[in-house]
């Protein structure tokens, strides 16, 4: 596909092909949350560090990009095109499958409510899903676990993090476990055996004991020791996530998004790990894979030049990723601010036009069956921006 | 559980291996921890003499500095434009030599970065070994306690020297000391400064900026030489009134105004104006906010440094302190959602005394709520550890090993997630993976820990409180060894 740099383009681009801006314009809600509950799974990935949105999928029909970015410019000269404007780096080639097979879409020039640069703060927002940081306690994501409908009768899903500990995003009233490998080795099966019956009495102490040895039994593989080996994170994720007493929110975690120097080296390789991620995920979920929706977010994007180290420092819009098998994939939503230099926010960064959160609240509430306006309230109160739709095919 | 474990293991870190109960402990467990604070050593040696000199952080921020100034003249003679950008305050280290524009792999600072992450360990160590072989854990907790109330965490490149010392020169000598020379001694710390990005907050109109305008520097960085408002919103938020304790947005501006000035002794950028204030602190007149200031409807007259100790006197002697203070003093011993009389009990004895905490202590000590029967709190993974190590009989652990099983439970001290401190509820802790781990961490414990007598320890460490359903399992345990991971990990350790 030929792209033309200067080809001249609205700013209000929007490529979703469906109304999703301001709640006078938003479509109706598709009464899907009415359809059966019970059956969906939800994998929610935390890039932590401000993840590059404009190195992630590039605006390549932007005529401004070259001027701030040349020295990348080499890099998507054979990525795949995610249309005529957005290229996909070329270390997400998994990504990029999913996005030809309609089961990847990307959201662009998209950010919470945050405007500051802190990443500390950026995080808490976007965990919280609070307006201001340590405004709320608990995390969105538990506050959706509860919200999640179930079977007549069934248990309310089970929620975990494949983590050492519960991150905030999952802390809350709802119960949530946590997994992850740990360097500690294993105890003995006596030691656990008996452990079990020490505990006998104590519910407390019981349930969180039990809880913890379902949850290993559930591992694929004891043999990690942490989860740096991106493939088996994947498939240790997917293993968690499937099957009678799977896990159905789950949320893990990757750092190391901050690239502030030679962004040349260091970003494909935090990419290829996300990539290697998601890809071994979704092989790994087999059929479980149409009913599964990952959607992946970070606190903030980056600056839109190159700074004098050819890395990027902290700035404002990003990139959010949704995927899954039954999602309406193989697009980009974005309202193309523009990269020109009265375009760019505080003249140096992508100007946010999509909430974060309405991405987040839209596609959980479709894809879960929950009511997007009531997912939108408690999720991330007191935002004016309704939840976006479309996501999920009909 | 029996008052005498109460007093052991709710208000200390537990019983250690060697040691035999008291006989103060079964007369009177109210006079033993009254004794603790009296034997209470705020220095002791083996922090005093691995301590090392204040001022490290300092230098580590001047030698960040100084490359990144040796690079922008490099690059300014190359004719080069550049963004410098924010630099960020939260960053990891290495993160932070990258947005400082410096090569992260430079041999001087990978030294540097290596030289720091081994201090910081060997403290975390010390601090631990400190608490596992006291025999006043009562008083080790309380260090604890305020030191996380007013958490600073190694974040930020620099810090690793200085946390250590923020809780040994500010924070151990005040726990029984008065409230507002506590606050202004932690809050005013290098660890602090650097933490929440005090040190290079500059008045917008000190006599400094004054004259880099003259000058015509205006453009060039000074959008990033501003007001930092970081650490007045968490003096006022975190330590002293809480969130809800009546402060404004305008409040904290001009608090943050005040504060200009504060920053670390040994920054290179204005030696001749820098006072010092002791502990690695200074401050520098010509970077300071000229004029008076209104903070929660009181003036403030121009004074310098003065200016915000004033105003720190005053925040700690406000109400709302308070009433902050003794409720998270009640959550840490009467239960996560403490009794009011309690909370209304301390909250007097705080404003009565000016925040006296040796009295705040004897009123916690004599209150009846702090001994109800049942276990009020879930052990945290680093005083289970404390307890753990007490109890088998370790003595010093090798700081790698220690440093690596405080990681993989979950808390490491000065890394709180937040300057809010590590949060005092159960939800936080008591997670199915954080037990399991707990449990893996006990086996190997265990394994290195002598293993007689176990089930006659654990009727000492819980004097009339170890449940015969779990002595049964100590009794049926296959070996001693085994006896104590199980000792270790029992209900009654998870507790207090």
């Amino acid at each position: 596909m030929i792209v033309n740099h200067d080809t001249r383009i609205d700013r209000r681009r929007l490529l979703a092909g469906s109304a999703l801006f301001g709640a006078g314009t938003l479509a109706a809600p598709r009464m899907t949350f009415a359809r059966a509950p019970g059956e969906k799974n939800l994998l929610f990935v935390l890039l932590r560090g401000a993840a590059d949105g404009l190195a992630l999928l590039a605006p390549v029909g932007d005529p401004a990009l070259p001027g701030l970015r040349r020295a990348a410019m080499a890099e998507y000269e054979s990525a795949q095109r995610a249309d005529g404007f957005f290229a996909i780096h070329p270390a997400l080639s998994e990504v990029g499958k999913a996005f030809t097979a309609g089961d990847a879409l990307f959201v662009h020039a998209t950010a919470t409510a945050y405007r500051e640069r802190s990443h500390f703060d950026g995080q808490n927002l976007l965990e919280t899903g609070a307006q201001v940081p340590y405004g709320v306690k608990d995390g969105w994501l538990n506050r959706l676990v509860a919200m999640t409908p179930t079977k007549a009768g069934g248990m309310p899903p089970k929620a975990l993090a494949i983590a050492p500990t519960i991150p905030l995003a999952l802390q809350g009233k709802a119960p949530a476990s946590s997994y992850a490998p740990s360097a500690l080795p294993d105890a003995s099966d006596d030691l656990i055996e008996r452990v079990s019956r020490l505990y006998a009495d104590d519910t407390q102490l019981s349930g969180l004991w039990n809880q913890a040895l379902e949850t290993r039994a559930m591992a694929s593989d004891d043999t990690l020791r942490n989860l740096r080996d991106a493939k088996a994170a994947g498939e240790l994720t997917a293993s968690l996530m499937r099957g009678e007493a799977r896990a159905r929110i789950a949320m893990i975690e990757l750092d190391g998004w901050d690239t502030h120097a030679n962004q040349r080296g260091r970003f494909p390789r935090q990419a290829r790990q996300l990539d290697t991620l998601l890809g071994a995920y979704r092989i790994a979920m087999g059929d479980a894979w149409k009913s599964t929706m990952v959607l992946v977010a970070t606190e903030f994007g980056r600056t839109a030049r190159f700074n004098g180290t050819n890395g990027t420092d902290h700035g404002t819009a990003g990139v959010a990723l949704v995927l899954g098998g039954a999602i309406r994939g193989g697009k980009v939503i974005a309202d193309w601010p523009g990269l020109g230099e009265n375009q760019l926010h505080e003249g140096r960064d992508l100007r946010p036009t999509i909430a974060l959160e309405s991405v987040l609240a839209g596609a959980a509430a479709e894809h879960l069956g929950v009511d997007p306006q009531d997912a939108m309230r408690r999720l991330f109160p007191g935002r004016e921006t309704a939840a976006l739709s479309g996501f999920v095919r009909t | 559980m029996s008052k005498q474990s109460i007093a052991l293991n709710r208000f200390g870190y537990g019983m250690r291996h060697s040691e035999t109960a008291p006989s103060v402990l079964v007369r009177d467990p109210r006079r033993f921890l009254l004794n603790q604070l009296e034997r209470y050593d705020p220095s002791p040696r083996l922090i005093a003499d691995n301590i090392g000199k204040s001022g490290q952080g300092a230098q580590l921020i001047e030698m960040l500095r100084r490359g990144r100034q040796t690079r922008r003249s490099a690059r300014r003679s190359a004719a080069m434009t550049m963004d410098d950008g924010a630099i960020a305050g939260t960053a990891s280290e290495r993160d932070q030599l990258a947005s400082a524009n410096l090569d992260t792999n430079a041999p001087e600072y990978v030294e540097a970065r290596k030289r720091a992450r081994r201090a910081y360990r060997s403290a975390v160590a010390d601090r631990i070994n400190v608490a596992v072989m006291s025999d006043t854990p009562f008083a080790e907790r309380l260090v604890h306690f305020w030191s996380n109330h007013f958490s600073v965490s190694v974040e930020n490149l620099g810090s690793q020297y200085e946390v250590a010392q923020h809780e040994f020169a500010a924070i151990r000598p005040h726990v029984l000391g008065k409230f507002p020379d506590l606050l202004k001694a932690a809050v005013l710390h290098p660890a602090m400064l650097i933490y929440l990005d005090q040190y290079r907050s500059i008045g917008p109109n000190s006599p400094f900026h004054y004259s880099r305008k003259r000058r015509g520097k205006r453009n060039e960085t000074l959008r990033q030489r501003g007001l930092n408002e970081n650490l007045a919103r968490e003096i006022l938020e975190l330590h002293t009134l809480g969130v809800d304790g009546g402060y404004s947005q305008a409040d904290v501006t001009e608090f943050a105004r005040a504060l200009t000035g504060w920053t670390l002794e040994g920054l290179a950028r204005f030696p001749g104006y820098s006072e010092s204030h002791g502990q690695g602190t200074a401050f520098i007149d010509v970077t300071h906010e000229i004029g008076p200031r209104h903070i929660l409807g009181r003036k403030y007259s121009p004074g310098g440094a003065e200016q915000a100790l004033a105003i720190l006197d005053d925040l700690a002697a406000h109400p709302s302190t308070a009433r902050f203070i003794a409720t998270k003093f009640a959550r840490h011993f009467a239960g996560d959602a403490p009794p009011e009389p309690l909370v209304k009990r301390l909250e007097q004895d705080f404003v009565r005394t000016g925040g006296d905490l040796a009295s705040l202590t004897e009123t916690l000590i004599a209150a009846p709520e702090a001994w109800r029967p049942g276990p009020a709190k879930y052990r945290q993974p680093h005083e289970w550890m404390i307890s753990a190590l007490r109890i088998a009989g370790v003595e010093r652990l090798r700081d790698y090993r220690l440093f690596m099983s405080l990681n993989e439970i979950g808390q490491l001290p000065w890394r709180a997630p937040s300057p809010a401190g590590y949060d005092d509820f159960e939800a936080s802790w008591a997670g199915p993976d954080a037990l399991f781990r707990r449990v893996e961490l006990a086996e190997r414990i265990a394994h290195n820990s002598p293993s007689e007598r176990v089930v006659e320890r654990a009727q000492q460490a819980f004097p009339s409180a170890l449940s015969d359903h779990t002595r049964l399992w100590l009794e049926r345990a296959e070996s001693g060894t085994q006896a104590l991971a199980l000792l270790l990990v029992s209900p009654e350790m998870m507790r207090r």
